[in-house]
């Protein structure tokens, strides 16, 4: 007999676990609120605008990054378009926000400025109910999942593997960021949208909106890990673990590896998606760089660092590589691009299972020495 | 200045013609009337008189006045007489001849129309040249006239084409005929727009000249088409040939070792920028030979990148043979740290390389068809650089030890070859190879940190849709890639035609995934 469904959820993560999720959660609905809001700017205890800004886009690329290592940790499939599927959400949530800021736009008209200034009389049809947060929200999930499915669809099927669905994958994020470069695209071309005012009727740069979209962000990527730790150690994480081990073995066993592929690959896409919606709110801005070969690259490199095959992994490398980011950008900005290329080269040469593998090693050597 | 020009020429003019000029005429160009003073104009060039010269250059310069009733010309402090020449007395208040634009148009083509009769060839072609597109009606005397003067066949054939032009607006439609016949022949968007008029009824009365002119506008028309389509054609194999030095570097390291290396582009770049340093250092050691930097420059770019790519590859690509994800990350990291080292280095700004006097200009094989140099010259290079690699690959004794490496490492090794230096080789060769790719990249784009960046996806693309592990593969990729997104974008514009062919290449890997040229033989994964 199967077992209810909260079973299952609940023994998807080990006590420990769960409590990290606990007070993870607890840190950032009631802390950090707390914090941000009853101390003064002047106070040790103030969080600022910043940091939360910083650690909610953080969080963002955390769950993209869990999407990453969802597809190269446990499927194999190294995907350099991710930055593409985080885009499309982006700008799906975008078209909303864009319409939200009504005629509050520089040429205060209803169509978006950008629009004005293209001489456009009315929305394109892709426009259509963006002014509405219900579809938008499924935009956010369907585009890149329709995205992803055709594209996989012909990529697992005619079993392109390897390097060369990393090359095409790269292929595919270029061509669609020299898309959203032009201006007739619809898309507000080479400066993206940005400007934007409200968000459901709230002011998005109030204290409040921001909480709000930073909590959201921590529930997401908090539900993301347990979903996928319970995906992962479900039977379609076996098979698909099977998959990434021996392709051709789990092929003669019977099964099709086509439909697994295709499904995590969705399921990433889709997380990839989510995190890009929860992203633009709190950044301000979508422009079609976010679609660069380079970006999609540096998702790798989270996941990488952190530890690819483990969940935890890509949290912690989306976290270090990322205020080391904003660190180096501050302080010594001419030498970021050596220590993100020396990250790369460190990573894969000297610790191919990350920051958890080099943890577990030293506390396997710990062990050993205790016996 | 200008005014001692004059002075000197009017002294020169004043000994040897004088009275050759009516002086009623003359008179006339300070007339009231700009319609009579045209006329004036053309009444005094059509005898192209040396003398016409002087007097219109004076009133094209404001130096050609009305004294009494007769035309005087004055500079500083001198005056004459503009019929004659001779040198008068300063006349009490002259009063100056207003000169329109109108004036001023008709007063320049008079007087490049006199040009026609100068001494000097050169001067001459030039003025042939200046007159094809502002040829006026009222001067087909005056070219009649030089036509039967001159001697120098392209000349002959340039004043030919002026006055027929001019007799396009003549009143007797033989001579309307015979000009639109001798246009016809031409392939000029300029006649052509010249004979656009006469194919409508509204402007041209005579039915036989308004056939004719059709005749001639679809003959013209047609060669127009064919100009353009070699062109384009052209400009899809040089762009092929830009695309085949990029990838070249590429078909040996990732199609022949297996290697992704995501920093081929930045390999470029140290081509691109050892080419920056040898202009930089010809400037400042030997101007005289600045022209040649560039020949200079390929063995050095050659080198600079090959030893790049030697350090690349003993430090971090050799520990990662055999795992191509990881090296295709590792070695973006590598890309990172040559970009930043290029901005520290020599600026994030790009720097100017330019093209040597002799890749500047071009061959015009067809009125609007230009090939320029630097292209001619990169698709020769291209040529050069593929026999290179083609004949280190096949005729040597490094090409056999890598095809052996290839095609089997344990064996390979087993009787003798040293595979592990063979790899720093094979990879140091597609460096460089990669770095004369960046020597000819430097001729035609921008030098810049992040140059090698734009090339990577195109480069990889080749590779892919060529195939891996061979050469021809990636040539015809290259040209194919070339000529196709060159003619998709003369219908589609620039970035739906980069789109278009990404896409199709996604579709085309599909359907055949090993490329173009497949290794044949069975492989395990």
């Amino acid at each position: 007999m199967r077992k209810p469904l909260t079973i299952r959820i609940l023994s998807a993560l080990d006590k420990k676990s769960w409590l990290a999720l606990g007070i993870f959660l607890a840190l950032a609905l009631v802390v950090v609120p707390v914090l941000h809001l009853n101390f003064p700017e002047d106070s040790a205890l103030h969080v600022s605008t910043y940091a939360i800004t910083l650690i909610g886009k953080i969080m963002c690329y955390a769950l993209v990054a869990v999407a990453m290592d969802l597809i190269w940790g446990y499927g194999g499939i190294l995907s350099l378009g991710h930055g593409l599927f985080f885009a499309l959400g982006g700008y799906a949530f975008g078209m909303y926000l864009m319409r939200q800021i009504g005629r509050d736009g520089s040429y205060g008209a209803d169509l978006p400025d950008f629009m004005v200034f293209l001489d456009w009389k009315e929305l394109p049809w892709f426009w259509v109910g963006s002014d509405s947060f219900g579809w938008v929200a499924f935009l956010v999930m369907a585009v890149p999942a329709l995205v992803a499915f055709v594209f996989g669809y012909f990529a697992f099927r005619s079993r392109i593997k390897g390097v060369y669905f990393s090359i095409i994958t790269q292929a595919l994020t270029y061509a669609a960021m020299l898309l959203f470069f032009r201006n007739e695209t619809g898309f507000g071309g080479n400066n993206g949208f940005t400007d934007f005012k409200r968000v459901l009727g709230y002011t998005i740069t109030s204290s409040e909106t921001r909480l709000v979209l930073f909590g959201l962000t921590a529930v997401m990527l908090a539900v993301t890990l347990v979903f996928s730790a319970w995906l992962v150690k479900s039977k379609f994480g076996r098979v698909l673990t099977a998959i990434r081990d021996a392709e051709s073995r789990v092929m003669f066993i019977g099964y099709n590896p086509l439909w697994y592929k295709l499904t995590i690959w969705v399921i990433s896409a889709v997380l990839c998606g989510i995190a890009g919606a929860l992203y633009v709110p709190q950044v301000g801005i979508i422009n079609p760089s976010e679609m660069s070969p380079g970006n999609s690259i540096e998702i790798a490199i989270w996941v990488a660092v952190g530890g690819r095959g483990t969940l935890i992994g890509p949290v912690i490398g989306a976290f270090v590589v990322n205020l080391a980011k904003s660190w180096f950008t501050v302080s010594f900005p001419e030498y970021w691009l050596f220590f993100l290329g020396l990250l790369f080269i460190v990573v894969t040469l000297m610790l191919p299972q990350g920051l958890v593998g080099l943890w577990k090693k030293l506390m396997a050597k710990k062990g050993a020495e205790a016996c | 200045m200008k005014k001692i020009l004059i002075a000197l020429l009017l002294s020169l003019g004043s000994l040897s013609a004088l009275a050759a000029l009516d002086p009623g005429r003359v008179r006339q160009l300070a007339a009231e009337d700009s319609s009579d003073k045209v006329a004036a104009i053309q009444q005094i060039t059509e005898n192209a008189d040396p003398d016409a010269v002087r007097v219109l250059t004076a009133m094209s310069e404001d130096s050609l006045y009305l004294a009494g009733d007769k035309a005087v010309i004055i500079t500083d402090d001198s005056a004459f007489d503009a019929a004659t020449g001779e040198a008068i007395k300063m006349p009490a208040n002259p009063e100056s001849i207003t000169v329109n634009n109108r004036i001023r148009g008709e007063l320049a083509s008079a007087l490049a129309a006199l040009k026609l009769f100068d001494a000097d060839r050169e001067v001459r072609l030039a003025s042939a040249e200046e007159l094809q597109s502002k040829v006026s009606a009222g001067m087909a005397p005056l070219l009649k006239k030089a036509l039967d003067k001159e001697s120098d066949a392209e000349i002959k054939a340039l004043l030919k084409l002026a006055y027929a032009q001019a007799n396009l607006g003549n009143a007797d439609p033989v001579a309307r005929l015979a000009a639109v016949k001798a246009l016809a022949e031409t392939s000029s968007p300029v006649i052509k727009s010249v004979l656009l008029p006469l194919t409508d009824k509204a402007n041209e009365p005579d039915d036989k000249v308004r056939y004719e002119a059709i005749a001639a506008v679809k003959a013209i028309d047609g060669r127009l088409a064919l100009a353009e389509n070699v062109g384009q054609a052209f400009s899809g194999l040089s762009l092929g040939s830009i695309l085949l030095l990029g990838a070249l570097g590429l078909a040996i390291t990732y199609g022949v070792m297996g290697i992704i290396n995501m920093a081929h582009g930045e390999l470029l770049m140290v081509g691109a920028y050892a080419t920056y340093g040898m202009q930089t250092l010809f400037r400042a050691y030997f101007p005289d030979a600045i022209d040649w930097y560039l020949p200079a420059a390929i063995p050095v770019a050659f080198f600079a990148a090959a030893l790049v790519g030697v350090i690349m590859e003993r430090t971090v690509i050799r520990w990662l043979y055999g795992r191509t994800l990881e090296t295709l990350l590792a070695t973006w990291g590598l890309s990172l740290v040559l970009i930043q080292s290029a901005r520290v280095l020599f600026g994030a700004q790009n720097v100017e390389v330019a093209n040597p006097s002799w890749m500047s200009g071009g061959i015009e094989v067809l009125p609007n068809l230009i090939l320029p140099w630097n292209r001619i010259i990169i698709v020769g290079f291209a040529i050069f650089v593929l026999l290179l690699v083609w004949l280190l690959m096949n005729k040597t004794r490094l090409g056999m030890f890598v095809r052996a490496v290839t095609q089997n490492r344990p064996m390979a090794g087993c009787v003798g070859v040293p595979t592990s230096r063979i790899d720093t080789m094979a990879f140091a060769l597609g460096a460089g190879i990669a770095g004369l790719g960046g020597v000819a990249l430097s001729q035609i784009s921008n030098v810049g940190p992040d140059m090698g960046q734009g090339y990577i996806v195109d480069s990889f693309m080749v590779v892919v849709v060529g195939g891996v592990g061979q050469l021809a593969g990636a040539v015809w990729a290259a040209l194919g890639l070339g000529i196709f997104s060159k003619l998709l974008e003369g219908w589609a514009g620039a970035v739906i035609a980069k789109i278009s062919i990404l896409v199709c290449i996604i579709i085309f890997i599909q359907k055949r995934p090993q490329g173009i040229f497949a290794l044949k033989g069975r492989f395990v994964e």
